[in-house]
C-alpha cells in the first residue's frame, strides 16, 4: 500500500534550531533520524506529519561520550553501526553491543539510531531490553526545558511512548555498570537476523565478594505490551549462590512473568518457552562474565 | 553517458514545492528538483538514469538498492534524497576507478560465479565494498554477516562469499606489494 505523500523536510544544523522547528510546528511535526521505521509508516499512511525535522546534520547529537562518572552518553543521531563498533560499548555493555550487532541489516544499522528504535515504541525494539537492564535514561529536550526519563517508564503501550509534541530525545545515558557484574542479550527471530525479534532477553548479574548474587536484572522484549523487567525472577536470584538449578528456576519464573501474544512472528506458547531457554542461557553467561571479572567480550 | 540532469520539467501542482538539490554522485555534481519525500533510489534511477541501483522490495529488506553515502552502505529506497545533499554518494556505476575498468570485487564476482541474473549484484558489490572498507581481511562468518542484508535468489550465496574472499585476498596482496 502506498499512500500519497506530502511533507516538508527541515534539516537544521544545531539542536536549538531543531527544537525551535519542533516548537513552531507542534503536533504537525515529527523527528526523523534514520527514517528506517518512519518512512515505511509514512508510505503506508499510518503517520502523516506535515513537517519532518531531520537530525542528519545536527553534528552535536552524533557520537558517544564518556562522562566523568563513567556513564556512556549515546547521542540521538549516532548510528546503530557506530554503537555496535564503539570500543567502550563492546567492553562494558556487551548486551547492547550484541543487540546492535544482530538487529536489522548492515544498511539499516548504518541509517538507524538507538533513539529511533526506542521512540518508535515497538515492544520488539532490540535495544530496549539491554537498556532496561543497564538502567539507562533518556535525555529529552524541548525549546524551553529538558527532563530525564528512565527507559523503563518510556514505553506506554505498543506504539506509544512518553514524548510530547515539541520534544526530542537528545541522548541515551547509560550509567556505569556496577563492579563485579556481567551482562548479555539474546534474541530469536524467524528469519535469522534481519527479521524483528519474536522474543528478546537481556540480563545483568552482579556478584558480591562471596560469589552470591548482589543484584540481578532481567529485561524482556517482544513478549509483553512494553519491554519489561522480571521482578519475581530477579528476587529469586538475589542473595543466592547462582548455581545451574537456581538459574533454571529463575529463567522459568521470567517466562511466567512474560505476557506474550500469538502473532505473525510466533505463538504465545512458543514465545514463553524461548524466554525460558534464552533467559537460562543469558543468566548463565552473565554469571560466567561476572565471575571472570569482566563485563565484556563478545556474546 | 553520464550527463548532468536537465532542468526540472513540467511542475505538478503540489502542496509542498519541489526543491532543487545539489547531489554529488560518483564524483559528479548534479542539480535535481525533487519532492521532499522522493527516495534516493528514485532520484538515482529516474532522474540521473543510474539504473545499476535496483529496487526490489522498497522496504529495506532485500539490499538491491544498496549505495554508499559518505562511504557507508545504506538502503537507498529508505533514504530520502534530500538527506544526501552535502554528502558523497557512490553507486555501482562509480565503484570502479574509471568507466572502462572493473573493481577487483567485480572481477572476482565474474571469475568465481558470484552472479547469475544480476539483479542483486550491484547491491551485493556495494555491501562487499563497505565490508572491505572496515574489515579488509574478513573471515567467512564476517563476509556472511556483512552481506546478510542482501538477498540473492539465484546463486545460493556460496559463490558470492568465495568471490568476496578472493577479492579481499587480492586487494590485501596488492596492498602488500605496493607498501
Ligand atoms: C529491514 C528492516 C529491518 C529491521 N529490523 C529490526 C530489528 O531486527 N530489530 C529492531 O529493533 N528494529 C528493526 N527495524 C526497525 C528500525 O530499523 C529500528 O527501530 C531503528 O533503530 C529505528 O531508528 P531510526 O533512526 O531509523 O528511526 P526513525 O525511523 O527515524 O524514527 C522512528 C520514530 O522515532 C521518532 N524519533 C526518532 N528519533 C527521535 C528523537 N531523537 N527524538 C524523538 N523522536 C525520535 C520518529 O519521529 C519516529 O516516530 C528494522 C527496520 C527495517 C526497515
Ligand atoms: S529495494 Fe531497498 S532494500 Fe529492497
Ligand atoms: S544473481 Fe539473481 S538474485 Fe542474485
Amino acid at each position: 500500500m502506498t499512500a500519497p505523500l506530502s511533507f516538508d523536510v527541515h534539516r537544521p544544523r544545531a539542536l536549538t534550531e531543531a527544537l525551535d522547528l519542533l516548537d513552531e510546528y507542534g503536533a504537525t511535526a515529527r523527528v526523523i533520524a534514520g527514517g528506517t521505521d518512519l518512512l515505511p509508516k509514512l508510505r503506508n499512511g499510518r503517520l502523516s506529519p506535515e513537517h519532518l525535522v531531520s537530525l542528519g546534520r545536527v553534528g552535536e547529537l552524533d557520537g558517544i561520550e564518556e562522562t566523568g562518572d563513567g556513564a556512556l552518553v549515546i547521542g540521538a543521531a549516532t548510528r546503530l553501526f557506530d554503537v555496535q563498533r564503539h570500543p567502550l560499548v563492546r567492553k562494558r555493555l556487551p548486551a547492547l553491543h550484541h543487540a546492535c550487532s544482530v538487529m536489522a541489516t548492515v544498511q539499516i544499522r548504518n541509517m538507524g539510531t538507538v533513539a529511533g528504535n526506542l521512540a518508535n515504541g515497538s515492544p520488539c525494539a532490540d535495544t530496549s531490553a539491554p537498556l532496561l537492564v543497564y538502567g539507562a535514561t533518556l535525555e529529552v529536550a524541548r525549546r524551553d526545558g529538558h527532563r530525564e526519563i528512565p527507559v523503563g517508564a518510556f514505553h506506554k503501550g505498543p506504539g506509544s511512548v512518553d514524548l510530547a509534541s515539541g520534544e526530542l530525545i537528545v541522548a541515551i545515558r547509560v550509567p556505569p555498570v556496577p563492579a563485579g557484574s556481567g551482562s548479555a542479550y539474546q534474541r530469536i527471530s524467524a528469519r535469522s537476523r534481519v527479521d524483528m525479534a519474536a522474543a528478546g532477553v537481556a540480563g545483568l548479574v552482579t556478584l558480591d565478594g562471596d560469589g552470591r548474587v548482589a543484584e540481578a536484572r532481567i529485561g524482556l522484549s517482544a513478549v509483553s505490551p512494553t519491554p519489561t523487567r522480571c521482578p519475581e525472577a530477579e528476587s529469586l536470584l538475589t542473595g543466592q549462590v547462582p548455581d545451574a538449578p537456581l538459574l533454571e528456576r529463575a529463567a522459568r519464573e521470567a517466562a511466567e512473568e512474560a505476557k506474550p501474544i500469538d502473532d505473525v512472528r510466533a505463538t504465545a506458547a512458543y514465545r514463553r518457552h524461548v524466554v525460558f531457554v534464552m533467559a537460562n542461557r543469558v543468566l548463565t553467561t552473565c554469571v560466567a562474565r561476572a565471575s571472570a571479572g569482566a563485563g565484556g567480550g563478545t556474546p | 553517458m553520464r550527463g548532468k540532469a536537465s532542468e526540472p520539467g513540467g511542475q505538478k501542482t503540489l502542496p509542498v514545492a519541489k526543491r532543487v538539490l545539489e547531489l554529488t554522485v560518483n564524483g559528479d555534481r548534479y542539480e535535481v528538483a525533487v519532492e521532499p519525500w522522493t527516495s534516493l533510489a528514485q532520484v538515482l534511477r529516474d532522474e540521473l538514469r543510474l539504473t545499476g541501483t535496483k529496487v526490489g522490495c522498497n522496504e529495506g529488506d532485500c539490499g538491491a538498492c544498496t549505495v554508499l553515502v559518505d562511504g557507508r552502505s545504506v538502503s537507498s529506497c529508505l533514504y530520502l534524497a534530500v538527506e544526501a545533499e552535502g554528502r558523497d554518494v557512490t553507486t555501482i556505476e562509480g565503484l570502479a576507478e574509471t568507466p572502462d575498468t572493473l573493481h577487483p570485487l567485480q572481477e572476482a564476482f565474474i571469475e568465481h560465479g558470484g552472479l547469475q541474473c544480476g539483479f542483486c549484484t550491484g547491491g551485493m558489490l556495494m555491501s562487499s565494498a563497505f565490508l572491505l572498507s572496515h574489515t579488509p581481511e574478513p573471515d567467512e562468518g564476517e563476509i556472511r554477516r556483512g552481506l546478510s542484508g542482501n538477498l540473492c535468489r539465484c546463486t545460493g550465496y556460496n559463490k558470492i562469499v568465495e568471490s568476496v574472499d578472493a577479492a579481499a585476498k587480492r586487494l590485501a596482496a596488492d596492498e602488500g606489494g605496493t607498501a
